[in-house]
């Protein structure tokens, strides 16, 4: 997203750095911004290419009928659609916000292990390109879904799974060591007076899903590992006809990928409790309060996995265990909300465009947790399980959800990276695009699925076709409308009006006692915190 | 401002209430009680989350549109209150409980797979699926039947497109119909929306569900999990006939059954000519073989093996039937001994390899199969 941030020359404290010209400096960097801005960048082109992969889903899908892929091609738009959004999207753009963001934050000079730094995202665009490289194989790439269950992800894989399984093991460390740095870093690092309890919300979510990532992250190793050995070695962890079950890898894979879900959302709730309170000029409504809902929904979410597998034969008991969890989940996640509008309820509120992406993410993103609370429900669940009503939920965590916060975060953090203000009028043509096109993109899926329509299928009966229609519009608009940010982005880093050290008039923190553009090393003296 | 929320609730609701009977816009109800509780469990879930978000997004964009720095509002200065903090965390906690309560007594129902009146177990498989009558020890096998040419386009989409099979599954109003639903390969999912079942297809475990039907009538499904290229092409189609016609249509399915047989017999001493081999092949090929191994018998590379110029259908007749006949162990390649007759077995295996210039000029006569198979 900001690859082309500032040169040397901006800079007052370049006077002992000796670091390389051009590409090499980007290759050698352990600068915490350098990193940073690497990460979002790369985080940007993933959601080019994942997106143009969405492009072709919804292009098959626009009519009934077999048109533009054939089916098999298409399970592996949606697998790798799927895969790159959450690993090479979203994560790596909370990382590169982390890397940039903490270290000014904490009152710290850079990350606690820089070049571990350096390595952590290195190794990344590798995994990445091994993964895109698979499509190109004789029989294709992954085709059995980014969960990718057995035994369709085992026995009956293409020769390609092995290039999968190793892409996910890189982007794994990669995450684990991303997290041990922020760890690390907001334990030891920060400036004196910096006490947990006075730490910016963004920090706490962090360090809490920087934890659950060490937690997880090995988990899904396990899981890739005995997929690995299953379809190349001969062993039977999920094939039954040697003593394993298929629903062991469900149960293994959703441990991971449940806390990996709050994985992707934690860090933006901490992006919108800056933002709201900025632009109401009123202090965060009940900041520990936050902090306890944020740990609350971390641990809760290692207790509701099987709620993804509600169909799968489990006992009554699990059900309702299960059920009960997940319905618990919507308790603290109630509570930021509220918070948020208890912070904007008589502030003095002005709607710039990290405001308005922060307010559509509270109304858009709780739209998506109402959807997470009928799933929860299981009775009703078997109906809406595996249909569209799943996708159109999970986009609207995650798309209007973390997408919109990692947009917010961008327009919110960019004159302090850059040193100018973005485009104000391009900004908020991006929102309102972006925010109409979303909206008939995903809404009506929950109308398809209600309706009964499967998820992961590349034709659909004719009484789907019109809404089909209307979501691919929306689809291609958003697509579209996502050039717009491009621009700004770049716009804002060649130039544009200078921006000062605090553009936003109610924002607090210690990033914004610093210099814009921020200078190449953060706090090289700690700042004083009362 | 509040005039224009309950508006919109109302709207909303009333929208919601005429779409519900079959619309494009909603839950089925279906056609069993399980299913209106379902439908019901929905409905009130959906209105209690339309009502918080109501209150809470009318509280906000009520601060939106009031407390603007626009329209002089200046910043209040409160910022932390215990007692709010535990009014919002204790109340969504209560209506979750009086969520939970319903939802608790439809899923302990549900789940009660016992005292059934008719047991039929659904094996599925890529991509089809077997129905068999535990009580009269018979089934069959229920495919796609839409013609391919109207997936590619090339003919007029029919009203059922994608939802139709060649034999649907056919129960009883009126009684308790128990499932037990198993895979042989991947992970499938049985799924019936008018009769809120749902159940994964697991290979090598067997999962129970149950439905008691009370309307007579056709009701459409599909494979709702992931399970390989043509997940898409999976439909259910359920019959329900009321006692008495279900009764005769059991009769002349076992009659059909001893028809086959004799039928079977005679195809025995029978000889196949090769016209008459590649003209029953071909449809078979198409219907049973041609999603995988392709219409022109190219195969996709790396997926599934070609057949045309193969070795094994230009040279090695016996491996060609025993592969056909019982599979390839680990692969996407079934066991065919069990879902096609003798004589169709033969025919395709004549086709595979006369067409697309394979040319052997073999004729698989009934005898080569039935023989290997009692091997």
């Amino acid at each position: 997203m900001n690859t082309a941030t500032t040169t040397p020359e901006q800079h007052g404290a370049e006077h002992h750095d000796h670091k390389p010209k051009g590409l090499m400096r980007w290759v050698l960097t352990t600068n915490h911004k350098d990193i940073g801005s690497l990460y979002l960048g790369f985080s940007f082109l993933m959601f080019l290419i994942g997106g143009a992969m969405a492009m072709v889903i919804r292009a098959e899908l626009y009519q009934p009928g077999l048109q533009i892929v054939e089916p098999n091609f298409f399970n592996q738009m949606t697998t790798v659609h799927g895969l790159i959004m959450v690993f090479g999207a979203v994560m790596p753009a909370f990382t590169g916000l982390a890397n940039w963001l903490i270290p000014m934050m904490i009152g710290a000079p850079d990350m606690a292990l820089p070049r571990m730094n350096n390595w952590s995202f290195w190794i990344l665009p590798m995994a990445f390109s091994i993964l895109l490289a698979s499509l190109f194989m004789e029989g294709g790439g992954p085709n059995f879904g980014w969960t990718f269950y057995a035994p369709l992800s085992t026995t009956y894989s293409p020769d390609s799974t092995a290039l999968f399984v190793f892409a996910v093991h890189i982007m794994g460390i990669s995450s684990i060591l991303g997290a041990i740095n922020v760890v690390v870093t907001i334990v030891n690092m920060r400036a004196p007076g910096m006490t947990y309890m006075k730490m910016p919300l963004f920090v706490w979510t962090w360090l809490i899903t920087a934890f659950l990532l060490i937690a997880v992250m090995p988990v899904l190793a396990a899981t890739v590992t005995m997929v690995l050995t299953d379809k190349y070695f001969g062993t039977s962890f999920f094939a039954a006809a040697g003593g394993g079950d298929p629903v062991l890898f469900q149960h293994i894979f959703w441990f991971f990928g449940h806390p990996e879900v709050y994985i992707m959302i934690l860090p933006s709730f901490g992006i919108i409790s800056a933002i709201i309170p900025t632009f109401s000029r009123k202090k965060l409504f009940g900041y520990s309060s936050m902090v306890y809902a944020t740990a609350s929904i971390a641990l809760l979410s290692f207790l509701v996995w099987a709620h993804h597998m509600f169909t799968t034969g489990m006992p009554v008991a699990a059900e309702l265990f299960f059920m009960y969890c997940t319905m618990l989940i919507s308790v603290p996640t109630g509570v930021k909300v509220f918070n948020w509008v208890a912070t904007m309820w008589r502030g003095s509120l002005t709607f710039e465009v990290p405001m308005l992406f922060a307010i559509a993410f509270i109304v858009l993103f709780t739209i998506g947790g109402f959807s997470g609370l009928m799933l929860a429900i299981t009775p009703v669940d078997f109906q809406y399980h595996d249909t569209y009503f799943v996708v159109a939920h999970f986009h609207y965590v995650l798309v209007t959800g973390a997408i919109f916060s990692i947009m917010a975060a961008a327009y919110y953090w960019l004159p302090k990276w850059t040193g100018h203000m973005y485009h104000e009028g391009l900004g908020k043509l991006h929102f309102w695009a972006s925010l109409i096109s979303v909206n008939i993109l995903f809404f009506p899926m929950h109308f398809l699925g209600l309706a009964g329509m499967p998820r992961r299928v590349p034709d659909y009966a004719l009484q789907f076709a019109d809404f089909n229609q209307l979501v691919s519009i929306g689809g291609f608009a958003f697509g579209l409308s996502q050039l717009i940010f491009l621009v700004v982005v770049i716009k804002c880093a060649r130039g544009g009006k200078p921006a000062p050290a605090k553009p936003w008039e109610g924002a607090e923190g210690l990033e914004w006692e610093m210099p814009s553009p921020a200078p190449y090393h953060s706090h090289t003296t700690p700042p004083i915190v009362k | 401002m509040h005039k224009l929320i309950s508006v919109a609730v109302l709207s909303a609701m009333s929208f919601l209430a005429t779409a519900s009977g079959g619309s494009p816009f909603n839950l089925t109800t279906g056609v069993t009680d399980i299913s209106h509780r379902v439908y019901d469990l929905h409905m009130t879930i959906l209105y209690i989350c339309i009502a918080i978000g109501v209150v809470v997004f009318g509280v906000m964009f009520y601060a939106i549109i009031k407390h603007r720095k626009s329209k002089g509002a200046t910043a209040a200065q409160f910022h932390e209150s215990t007692k709010v903090e535990i009014i919002w965390t204790i109340i969504p906690f209560v209506i979750l409980v009086t969520m939970a309560i319903p939802a608790t007594s439809t899923l302990i129902e549900m789940e009660d797979n016992s005292q059934s009146d008719i047991t039929i177990k659904i094996t599925a498989s890529q991509w089809k699926w077997h129905y068999q009558y535990f009580e009269h020890d018979f089934g069959f096998f229920s495919l796609l039947s839409t013609p391919s040419e109207q997936i590619s386009n090339q003919a007029q989409k029919s009203e059922n497109y994608l939802l139709e099979v060649d034999k649907p599954l056919v129960i009883p109003t009126g009684k308790k119909v128990r499932f037990l639903i198993t895979a042989d390969d991947v992970i499938h999912s049985w799924w019936v929306p008018a009769f809120a079942v749902k159940q994964d297809a697991n290979p090598g475990f067997i999962n129970e569900a149950w439905t008691r039907v009370n309307e007579p009538g056709i009701y459409r499904g599909q494979c709702a999990e992931l399970c390989g290229k043509n997940h898409g092409f999976m439909p259910i189609v359920v019959k329900v006939l009321p006692q008495n016609e279900y009764d005769a249509w059991l009769k002349e399915q076992l009659a059909q059954v001893e028809v086959a047989k004799q039928a079977e017999t005679k195809a025995l001493a029978s000889t196949l000519t090769y016209e008459e081999s590649m003209t029953l092949g071909k449809q078979v090929y198409l219907a049973r073989c041609a999603m995988c191994h392709q219409p022109n018998g190219q195969g996709i590379p790396g997926a599934f093996p070609p057949i045309k110029n193969s070795p094994m259908a230009l040279n090695d007749k016996q491996a060609h039937i025993d592969i056909v006949l019982h599979g390839k162990a680990g692969t996407a390649m079934q066991a065919f001994s069990n879902q096609l007759t003798a004589k169709e077995i033969a025919t395709v295996i004549t086709y595979e390899r006369n067409a697309w210039g394979n040319d052997t000029k073999d004729v698989i006569q009934v005898s080569e199969i039935i023989n290997r198979e009692v091997k």
